[in-house]
C-alpha cells in the first residue's frame, strides 16, 4: 500500500495550492450561477400589488426584509376581530408563499380578495423596520402629517367591454364604493343613443388621484371584475419628454428649465457657422 | 431517563418552541410580546431584533435600511457576541428541529454506520456566506433570504407554510442520507455568520479531562465535533466559534467533565494529560 503511494508523483505544494483556488472558485462559480439564476427569477413578480408607500418595485425588494410587520399591523389583520361578525377579519396583506407568483416572503394584496381601506393612520408603513414602506412617500410635504390619499399602490383600470356601465345598464357599485368618491372615480354621462332616453353612467379613473387600493374591484358585480388595479409601471404609458404640451404653462416651463440640462442639441458641428454645414454634399 | 441527560435538550426545545408560540400569536392573536419573524422582530411593540446577515445581503444590494432594522441587527450581533455564542443556532432556530430530528433518526436507524459515503467541508458555510453577499449585489435581491430554510420555515409557522414545505423535507431528507449535520454543520451561512459573531462569546461549554473517562458519548452527539478536540486530552473551554452552545455534550456526560461555565479568556490548558 505504501509503495503504490510512493510510487505516484507527489502534488507540489505550488501546485496544490493553484489547483485547490481553482477548484474553490469553479464551484464558487457553479453556485453562484445556479443561486443568482433562481434569484433573478424569484424577484420577477410583475403584476404585483405592494403595501401603501412601497419603494419603487426594484428598491422595495432590495430593502424588504420579510418581517411580515406590516401585515400584522395592518388594520384587516386576524388578530383584529370584526365587531360585527364576532369572527378574525381576513388579512389584506399577505407573506408570500413558494406557489405564489411574488417574491417569497415579501407582501402583497389581493384586491378581489381583501382590498386596502386606507386607514388614516396607515399602520402598515410605520411598522416597517427598513423603510422598504417609506414615511416620506405618504407624508404631506406642507403638513408633516400622513395622507393617505397620497398612497400609489396602483391604479384602477376599466375594461369597458365588460363594464355592464358601459352596456347602459345601471351600476355604479364601484364609484359608490371609492374613499376617492368624484376624485379617483367619477362618473361620465352619455346619452345611451341605442334607446334614444336612457343614460351612460360610465366610471372614468383619475390617473393622477386613484390610489390602488382596490375597493372598486372588490365592489364589482361582474363576474371576473371589470374594473381591476394593475401595478402603475404595468397600466400606464410614457409619453417621453420630447412630447410637450404647449397650451400648459407647467409643461413649458419643463422645457424652459431641460434647456441646458440633461437635454442638449449641442454636438461637435454646433461650433461652427451653419452656413457651412447646411445642405453640404448636397448635389443639385 | 435522568433529568440531568436532557435538561439542555428540554430547555431548548422549550425556547424554540416558545419563541415560535409567540410569533405566532403575535401574529394570529395580536400578542405583542414577540412580532414579526426571525428577520426582524419587535418585542412588546418597542424593542427591534433584526437578523445581522438578512441587514448584510441588504447592504450588498445597495441599498439602505432604516434605523430600527440597524439598531435591532446590533442588538442580536451584541446579545450573541458577548454572551450567547452561536446560540442562535440550537436554541432559537427551528430548523435545528428538523436537522436535529435527521440526525437522532440517523443514529436511531444506524445510518451512521453504513460507510460515509459523501464528504463535504464544514467551511462552505463561510464560502456561502461570500457568495450569498456577490449574488445579492450581483442580482439585487437578498440572495440567502429568498432560498433560506430558516425564515421560510419560521415565516411558514407564522404565516401559513405552503410548498416552502418541500424544501424543509429536502433538508430533512439531505440531513438524514446525505451527510450528517450537512446542512447546520456544513452549508447554512446564517450558521457561518453566528460561528463568527459568537467566536468570543462569554457563555461556553468547559471540559474537564480529570473526570473524562472517554467515552466519547459527547462526540456522538455532538452536531460540530471538530469543537470537542481537547476531549480527554485537555482541560480547557470549547473555544471554536462553531460551538451551537446546545449543551447536548454536558447532558450526555455522566462524569461531570463537561459544562457551561463563563469564559476565562486568561485560563490556558491546565490540568493537560498529553
Amino acid at each position: 500500500m505504501d509503495d503504490k503511494k510512493a510510487k505516484k508523483t507527489p502534488i507540489s505544494p505550488r501546485r496544490r495550492f493553484f489547483t485547490d483556488l481553482a477548484y474553490t472558485a469553479g464551484l464558487g462559480v457553479m453556485g453562484g450561477l445556479l443561486w443568482a439564476g433562481y434569484a433573478e427569477k424569484a424577484k420577477s413578480s410583475p403584476l404585483t400589488l405592494r403595501p401603501p408607500a412601497a419603494l419603487d418595485e426594484p428598491d422595495f425588494l432590495k430593502t424588504c426584509i420579510k418581517c411580515g410587520l406590516c401585515s400584522e399591523a395592518c388594520y384587516n389583520r386576524p388578530s383584529n376581530i370584526d365587531r360585527d361578525t364576532g369572527k378574525p377579519r381576513p388579512r389584506t396583506l399577505k407573506m408570500a408563499k413558494a406557489q405564489d407568483d411574488v417574491t417569497i416572503g415579501t407582501p402583497f394584496f389581493i384586491p378581489r380578495e381583501v382590498p386596502c381601506y386606507m386607514c388614516d393612520d396607515i399602520p402598515c408603513v410605520t411598522a416597517c423596520p427598513t423603510g422598504a414602506l417609506d414615511v416620506a412617500k405618504v407624508t404631506n410635504p406642507k403638513t408633516g402629517e400622513l395622507d393617505y390619499t397620497m398612497m400609489d399602490m396602483g391604479i384602477a383600470v376599466v375594461d369597458d367591454n365588460s363594464c355592464i356601465a358601459f352596456w347602459g345598464l345601471q351600476c355604479d357599485a364601484c364609484y359608490r364604493a371609492c374613499p376617492l368618491m368624484d376624485k379617483a372615480l367619477r362618473l361620465e354621462y352619455a346619452k345611451n343613443e341605442r334607446t334614444g332616453k336612457h343614460a351612460f353612467l360610465k366610471p372614468v379613473v383619475d390617473m393622477n388621484a386613484c390610489t390602488g387600493c382596490g375597493l372598486c374591484e372588490k365592489a364589482c358585480v361582474t363576474e371576473k371584475p371589470a374594473i381591476f388595479v394593475l401595478p402603475r409601471e404595468v397600466a400606464l404609458g410614457k409619453p417621453g419628454a420630447h412630447y410637450v404640451k404647449g397650451w400648459d404653462k407647467k409643461d413649458q416651463q419643463r422645457v424652459k428649465e431641460r434647456v441646458g440640462k440633461d437635454v442638449t442639441t449641442h454636438d461637435k458641428r454646433s461650433a461652427k457657422n451653419p452656413m457651412d454645414y447646411l445642405n453640404k454634399g448636397v448635389e443639385y | 431517563m435522568k433529568w440531568h441527560n436532557v435538561k439542555y435538550l428540554v430547555l431548548r426545545r422549550l425556547v424554540q418552541i416558545g419563541l415560535l408560540v409567540l410569533y405566532f400569536m403575535g401574529n394570529w392573536y395580536g400578542w405583542k410580546v414577540l412580532q414579526g419573524d426571525l428577520s426582524t422582530s419587535m418585542i412588546f411593540g418597542k424593542i427591534p431584533l433584526s437578523d445581522p446577515f438578512a441587514v448584510l445581503q441588504i447592504f450588498a444590494t445597495g441599498a439602505v435600511v432604516a434605523t430600527n432594522a440597524l439598531i435591532g441587527a446590533l442588538i442580536v450581533v451584541l446579545f450573541y457576541g458577548i454572551i450567547g455564542g452561536r446560540a442562535f443556532c440550537s436554541w432559537v432556530c427551528p430548523v435545528n428541529l428538523v436537522t436535529d430530528l435527521a440526525a437522532w433518526l440517523r443514529r436511531k436507524l444506524l445510518i451512521d454506520r453504513i460507510e460515509r459515503k459523501v464528504w463535504i467541508s464544514r467551511n462552505i458555510r463561510y464560502y456561502m456566506i461570500v457568495l450569498a453577499l456577490i449574488v445579492s449585489a450581483l442580482v439585487g435581491l437578498a440572495a440567502f433570504e429568498v432560498v433560506s430554510p430558516i425564515t421560510i420555515l419560521n415565516r411558514g409557522i407564522v404565516f401559513g407554510m405552503g410548498a416552502g414545505m418541500g424544501l424543509i423535507v429536502a433538508i430533512f431528507l439531505f440531513d438524514l442520507f446525505v451527510v450528517k449535520n450537512g446542512w447546520c454543520g456544513h452549508v447554512c451561512p446564517l450558521g457561518g455568520v453566528h460561528s463568527i459573531i459568537g467566536r468570543y462569546s462569554l457563555i461556553r461549554v468547559r471540559h474537564n479531562s480529570d473526570n473524562c473517562t472517554l467515552c466519547m458519548k459527547c462526540k456522538t452527539v455532538c452536531p460540530e465535533v471538530e469543537v470537542l478536540g481537547m476531549i480527554g486530552k485537555r482541560s480547557e473551554f470549547v473555544s471554536r466559534g462553531e460551538c451551537t452552545n446546545c449543551g447536548r455534550c454536558v447532558d450526555v456526560c455522566d462524569d461531570d467533565a463537561l459544562g457551561f461555565e463563563l469564559r476565562n479568556f486568561l485560563e490556558t490548558n491546565t490540568g493537560g494529560k498529553e
